[in-house]
């Protein structure tokens, strides 16, 4: 043991362990650490972070099985609160909630994760190739774009200088290899001290990155989902939140999401939630290709999993270290995306410390500062004026799970407050397998006028007209349908059988969206004709059964029912598309025609 | 090292003991032995919190006549650990991992912990082996997968048992016979674990049956061990000895109750209905141990059985297990009461797995999309049926009289069948086309216009 304690670490940053409970700890003599502190605890070294100080005694919260670990074990102070490396190495990795490399660990130890084990967030040894994109006499500062390394095909990842460099360039590494726990620059500081510029900076998770200022978030981020570009979508920098009870999808749609989102790096938590989940992404994800570079997925992505059999300390700090890398990408310039999934087991982990810490708890027992957490961790979301300089912005979605499948329960609640975007899943959809099963009812996005300009610049003009007139059908429907539940369909008038058959093909031939095959990523351009169609259809059979045409003659046609199939077209094949309405307006007009001649014949 | 044996503890209140000054030579997590001098046989204990003072002890068997003066308490220096070699295959065992068949102990092989270790995510292989059941609606719409958790939510008096037999005794593992099941019995009746234990080794494919076994009179605290005894040797039989290990695990609502006694008994805060707020975490340390390993032969395979209390699916119990196992079976008492048997309500059962496991090179290309327009149509039989029961069925478009006979064959024929009845899954899927041409072709939506034109005949 002796051995393994650094210089820095003399005698009174030594502390020991008084009392055990699971993974909640307190150590004495402890007066000389930080509150927020990381220590590593006991003969094995546990990481954990103190989370209370009372005089010489603190709490500490260790992120490892404490099974085996005896009163009197030291604690030792590691001088940093809980932090992440960032710099070159990061995309297509793999780390746990405390940002351990799973890959590291399964080459060190074997399948299991024991506890104690250690492994650097970046290895130290790996090799970039960096550009330098400053000279010898150049002065810097926090923002400044120092040297690049095209990390994977698809990323560049830009060195920035950290926010307490400032000065003129003394040394800058010169085109070719640096290590990742090398230097790339020295820089003499105003003091005249040369001061080291790393290749991987180290950044507290709990604390956000900077930035200059804030943007209105008014871009659409792409998602490839129908019911999310067409109805309720969401911004560049915004928040969103996928609530659902168990089988309603909230992870395929998280999963589709990470997959074909317009984003330039995606990070995906998975917090508290399966371990075969995270296996699918990491054999999906370097198969799958980015629709729009061609490039494997892997190579903008980044996961974090902390399962829901990793201990439940590590699983609160998972969403953190997510952001906290989410941040340092969006310093660069980019767009990020970041998915939770799922925020509730990360507040169930809240609630879990928070009892054996014997706090008040204020609703179904989590802590009464649940709000502000969720708050903190929303609004680290943005679409920013970086440092450096461009424009940069990090979106959340977070899935909820809501038990027994209650949004009123208090995380749902608590969440829908500070995000502007809310799909919400519905059992009855996910029953009848119509996926997304996200409620065109209940849902609601609050970009979706901010970003209806973007639409119609880059789509279609009529993007919002289109928009308002499917969700009035929709919402039109729902009423019908209340009746239909009491009288059946046979008694309405023509026009609102109209009206809910339209919907139907609202609902089976647009809202719906497989997660597989060709149709799971579908452009917005897509979406725009099949609906374009869809209400075209409407428009002409209003027309129809206003002239005293049958609404049965009207559907009951191939040309018809085939609107359902449309999404099997791939979004190229526009003459497929053309075809289709060809024959569509075919069985219209001849339908038209055979009314107008009936009408003339009795005349 | 040898060891250390206390006289004497302060505090006997229900399931725990409270030792005083033992905090410097015990560690957390530690399994001692209590034991009242000329008071019977010693009964396990475990270590659930610790100080320098204070060590809080959960005894297993209870606490009943213990005398708090004579009490002796000796740490044994180890946890909870489970004894695995080759020869436990066959065997029966009490809700400790104890011998409970008189054949005398387990020789050899090794002591395991038995809770287990997390599984690096890395480590693990997404599954997607189909595993053949025979039975449609599991088959065709909620199939099982080799390394997944799939639980059968259902509720007292339903036949869950005679479903988890079938499923046990007609699994084939496509191209493996290497098949071996853990049967783990929590709190459950003598007469359920008669017919189980029987039914399993009789009619079963194979005499690799372990069975692990806590009783409804046998100590509430000991069925926080058994399903851990049985995970661990059901993951020795996976990754050490290359078996496809199929477990059961019955019944999953007694286990959550002793949680929840045991939550209580510390004076923890409850959460929902009492249960303490960490029964995710603690029932994913379970469910979580099902799955495939990169490299290894073998895989785990769960079929957790839960009675649901008052049938009620929102219950923390169904809920928390359905957030985290892969899907659920439910049973309907609806189905049961038409006859049907098995009676599972395919609308709210699911297989999250099912998806990368069935179609093109699994199953049969038409697989994914006949079971989406299965779902979508039966689910509009619901509707139709409620309409029907307010206007009467006669008043019914004839569209809505076709979606009624849909209904009919749908649960007669596709749902039901024998006891014994194998059926293969090309046969499953073509009943399922059979039963879907009594609908108009303009609402079958969910399959795409080639295969209508290959399955269903003018």
């Amino acid at each position: 043991m002796e051995s393994k304690i650094k210089p820095e670490e003399n005698e009174s940053r030594i502390g020991a362990v008084s009392m055990i409970n699971g993974p909640v700890i307190h150590a004495v003599s402890m007066k000389n650490f930080a509150m927020r502190e990381m220590v590593h605890v006991g003969e094995s070294r546990l990481l954990g972070e103190i989370i209370r100080m009372d005089g010489d005694e603190a709490t500490i919260q260790v992120y490892e099985e404490t099974q085996g670990m005896r009163v009197g074990e030291r604690v030792i102070g590691s001088g940093e609160s809980l932090s992440v490396s960032l710099g070159p190495g990061l995309i297509g990795g793999f780390f746990d909630g405390i940002g351990r490399p799973l890959s590291a660990l399964l080459e060190k130890e074997g399948r299991y994760i024991s506890p104690g084990i250690e492994a650097p967030m970046i290895a130290p040894d790996r090799m970039w190739n960096v550009t330098p994109m400053v000279s010898v006499g150049d002065m810097v500062s926090s923002g400044t774009l120092l040297g690049t390394v095209q990390e994977t095909e698809l990323t560049l990842h830009r060195i920035i200088c950290p926010l307490d460099i400032e000065g003129e360039v003394i040394w800058i590494t010169p085109q070719g290899n640096v290590s990742s726990g090398g230097i790339i620059a020295k820089v003499k500081n105003a003091l005249g001290r040369a001061v080291d510029v790393p290749l991987t900076q180290r950044w507290p998770v709990r604390t956000p990155r900077p930035y200059r200022e804030r943007l209105l978030p008014n871009e659409p981020l792409v998602t490839g989902q129908r019911v999310i570009d067409g109805l309720f979508p969401l911004a560049k920098g915004g928040t969103a939140a996928i609530p659902g009870g168990f089988g309603t999808g909230k992870t395929v749609t998280q999963h589709q999401l990470a997959k074909w989102s317009e984003a330039q790096v995606v990070v995906y938590i998975g917090c508290g939630e399966r371990g075969n989940e995270m296996t699918d992404v990491l054999e999906q994800f370097p198969v799958l290709e980015d629709p729009r570079s061609g490039r494997p997925l892997m190579e903008r992505t980044i996961l974090i999993a902390n399962t829901s059999n990793m201990p439940v300390a590590a699983r609160e700090a998972s969403i953190y270290t997510g952001i906290t890398i989410a941040e340092y990408f969006r310093d660069m310039g980019y767009d990020v995306a970041l998915m939770a999934d799922s925020t509730s087991r990360w507040a169930e982990a809240l609630r879990e410390i928070s009892g054996r810490l014997e706090e008040i708890p204020a609703e179904e027992g989590f802590p009464a500062y649940l709000p502000s957490r969720l708050a903190e961790f929303y609004e680290r979301a943005g679409r920013v004026v970086t440092q450096y300089g461009e424009n940069g912005s990090v979106s959340i979605i977070g899935a909820v799970s809501p038990p027994g499948g209650d949004f009123t329960e208090p995380v749902t609640r608590h969440t829908k407050r500070f995000i502007r975007c809310f799909w919400g899943l519905d059992k009855n959809l996910a029953n009848a397998r119509h996926f997304p099963a996200i409620s065109w009812i209940e849902s609601y996005s609050e970009y979706a006028s901010e970003v209806e300009e973007w639409f119609q610049g880059n789509i279609d003009s009529r993007w919002g007209e289109l928009r308002e007139k499917a969700r009035a059908i929709l919402l039109e429907d729902e009423k019908i349908q209340q009746v239909i539940r009491l009288v059946g369909e046979d008694v309405l008038p023509d026009e609102q059988r109209l009206v809910n058959y339209t919907a139907f093909l609202v609902k089976n031939g647009y809202l719906q969206q497989a997660a597989f095959g060709s149709d799971s990523y579908s452009p917005p351009e897509k979406g725009f004709a099949i609906l374009d169609m869809i209400m075209h259809f409407y428009d002409r059979g209003l027309e129809l059964v206003r002239q005293g045409v049958p609404i049965s003659l009207i559907r009951e046609n191939n040309a018809v029912e085939e609107i359902t199939h449309l999404r099997e077209f791939s979004a190229e094949d526009k003459s497929s598309f053309d075809r289709a309405l060809k024959r569509l307006d075919n069985h219209l007009n001849r339908v038209g025609s055979e009314r107008t001649r009936e009408q003339e014949g009795i005349k | 090292m040898p060891q250390t044996e206390y006289v004497g503890i302060s505090q006997v209140s229900g399931p725990f003991i409270l030792l005083e000054d033992a905090g410097r030579d015990a560690f957390y997590g530690e399994l001692v032995d209590v034991r009242v001098p000329g008071g019977g046989a010693s009964r396990r204990g475990r270590i659930v919190s610790l100080s320098e003072k204070a060590t809080l002890v959960q005894v297993f068997s209870g606490t009943d006549g213990l005398i708090p003066s004579e009490t002796r308490v000796r740490l044994l220096n180890r946890t909870l650990e489970v004894q695995l070699s080759p020869s436990i295959l066959g065997r029966t065992f009490n809700g400790l991992g104890e011998p409970a068949d008189g054949c005398g102990p387990v020789f050899g092989g090794k002591r395991v912990d038995s809770n287990g270790m997390p599984l690096n995510p890395m480590a693990r292989q997404y599954p997607k082996d189909f595993i053949h059941t025979g039975i449609s609606a599991i088959d065709t719409l909620t199939t099982l997968i080799r390394g997944q958790k799939l639980p059968i939510f259902s509720g007292n008096g339903l036949p869950h048992n005679q479903l988890a037999v079938q499923i046990a005794t007609q699994a084939r593992l496509m191209g493996s016979e290497n098949f071996a099941v853990v049967f783990a019995g929590i709190g459950i009746k003598h007469d359920d674990a008669e017919f189980l234990t029987r039914e399993l080794s009789e009619k079963g494919r194979t005499n690799n049956v372990v069975t692990y076994l806590n009783l409804a009179d046998d100590p509430v605290i000991e069925r926080i061990a058994t399903p851990r005894m049985a995970l661990s040797a059901a993951e020795y039989m996976a990754y050490e000895l290359g078996l496809h290990v199929l477990v059961i695990i019955t019944d999953m609502t007694s286990y959550c109750e002793a949680v929840r006694e045991l939550g209580v008994a510390a004076g923890e805060v409850p959460s929902r209905k009492g249960y303490p707020a960490y029964l995710y975490s603690d029932l994913a340390s379970l469910y979580e141990r099902a799955g495939v390993v990169r490299g290894l032969n073998g895989s785990v395979t769960q079929l957790p059985i839960l009675t649901m209390p008052n049938d009620d699916i929102t219950h923390p119990i169904p809920d928390l297990t359905g957030f985290i196992t892969e899907g659920q079976i439910v049973l309907s008492r609806d189905l049961d009461g038409k006859g049907i048997y098995p009676p599972i309500d395919v609308l709210t059962s699911l297989s999250r797995l099912m998806k990368d496991g069935i179609g093109h090179g699994f199953t049969r290309d038409d697989h994914p999309n006949l079971a989406s327009q299965l779902f979508a149509s039966y689910s509009h039989v619901q509707d139709v049926r409620s309409l029907a029961g307010v206007v009467g069925e006669d008043e019914l478009s004839k569209a809505d009289k076709q979606s009624i006979t849909f209904g009919d064959f749908f649960e007669n024929r596709f749902l039901k069948q024998g006891k014994d009845e194998d059926r293969e899954i090309g046969q499953s899927l073509d009943m399922g086309w059979d039963i879907l041409s009594t609908l108009p072709k303009g609402d079958l939506t969910r399959v795409s216009l080639d295969e209508i034109k290959a399955h269903i005949k003018d």
